[in-house]
């Protein structure tokens, strides 16, 4: 009773976050819905038992993700109004298409039953919640079974990551940089001259 | 009704993986948008598999919703930084001006 009552509270704000993120007129109110839809999502997660993913929701879309998102928007100064656009003009062909993809998946779930061999076929079966906590038994297959492909999503980050930087890193001409090599390369005699400066006479 | 069921987050994720293809259709002009609905698109995708993972009773489901929000993270960091690359170089992000690759 009270975990329906929890679903559909999360669940029904999760498609209003949804909704308010493509139709919101400020980006930066968009970036925030998103921001709530996670939170929402990661509610859903939790009511699945899903414990340690929910907190890498929270931590990673709202924390790295979004947050990157905002700091891009508010980044970049540019008329959101213009962009805005348009926005009635596609509405009728958007909504006919996702109309469409809608009932698509709706007959799907309609006409879908389980197979009756699929429970012969766990890759991983879920221990007993109530003995080993979600997040331990996550990383006692994580760490045997699918350790490779854990060392390829962090390869995945790694280019990213350097990807990112290549992209984005750039020489100014016009800021005044430390050259340290060039520092240390230089010697008194490149620099200093001694001169013996004759009485009376001046440098000259 | 008052049972929460496989079908009932099968239909939350439906519903908006819809709403990330109704983004894109109606934020065409804007990357920025655009990129948030991919991640709602994601995030349904990743609500499948965790349903099924709690269905089924099988972990698995779960490593690879994870996979996936990796692959995420860093679909987002790769696109806003060619955002930003094509601001400074263009001064705009409007889809309809990113043609420079066009033959």
């Amino acid at each position: 009773m009270i975990q329906a009552a929890v679903f559909y509270m999360f669940a029904i704000l999760a498609v209003f976050g949804g909704v308010m993120v493509i139709s919101a007129r400020n980006p930066v109110h968009s970036v925030l819905f998103l921001i709530f839809v996670f939170f929402n999502a990661a509610g859903l997660f939790l009511l699945l038992g899903a414990e340690f993913l929910a907190m890498v929701l929270v931590v990673v879309y709202v924390g790295a993700v979004a947050v990157l998102f905002l700091f891009v928007v508010m980044m970049l100064d540019i008329n959101f109004v213009e962009l805005r656009q348009g926005f009635l003009h596609y509405l009728p062909v958007g909504a006919a298409i996702g109309l469409v993809l809608l009932i698509e998946l709706a007959t799907v779930f309609v006409g879908w039953h389980e197979a009756p061999e699929a429970k012969q076929m766990i890759a991983a079966a879920t221990p007993d919640m109530t003995q080993v906590t979600n997040t331990k038994a996550l990383g006692q297959i994580i760490y045997t079974k699918y350790l490779f492909l854990f060392q390829l999503s962090g390869m995945v980050l790694l280019v990213a990551m350097v990807g990112a930087i290549m992209l984005t890193l750039r020489k100014r001409p016009s800021t005044k940089r430390q050259n340290i090599a060039d520092q240390l390369a230089r010697r008194p005699e490149d620099t200093l001259e001694i001169r013996k400066v004759p009485v009376g006479g001046g440098i000259g | 009704m008052m049972t929460v069921g496989l079908a009932h987050y099968l239909i939350v994720a439906a519903a908006l993986f819809t709403l990330g293809v109704l983004g894109i259709f109606l934020n065409r002009k804007n990357v920025i948008v655009i990129l948030m609905s991919v991640e709602l698109m994601l995030l349904a995708v990743n609500l499948n598999l965790v349903a099924f993972s709690s269905h089924l009773g099988d972990l698995a489901g779960q490593v690879f919703s994870m996979f996936i929000l990796t692959v995420a993270a860093a679909e987002a960091a790769i696109g806003l930084a060619i955002v930003v690359v094509f601001y400074r170089n263009r001064g705009t992000i409007a889809v309809e001006d990113i043609n420079q690759m066009k033959g």
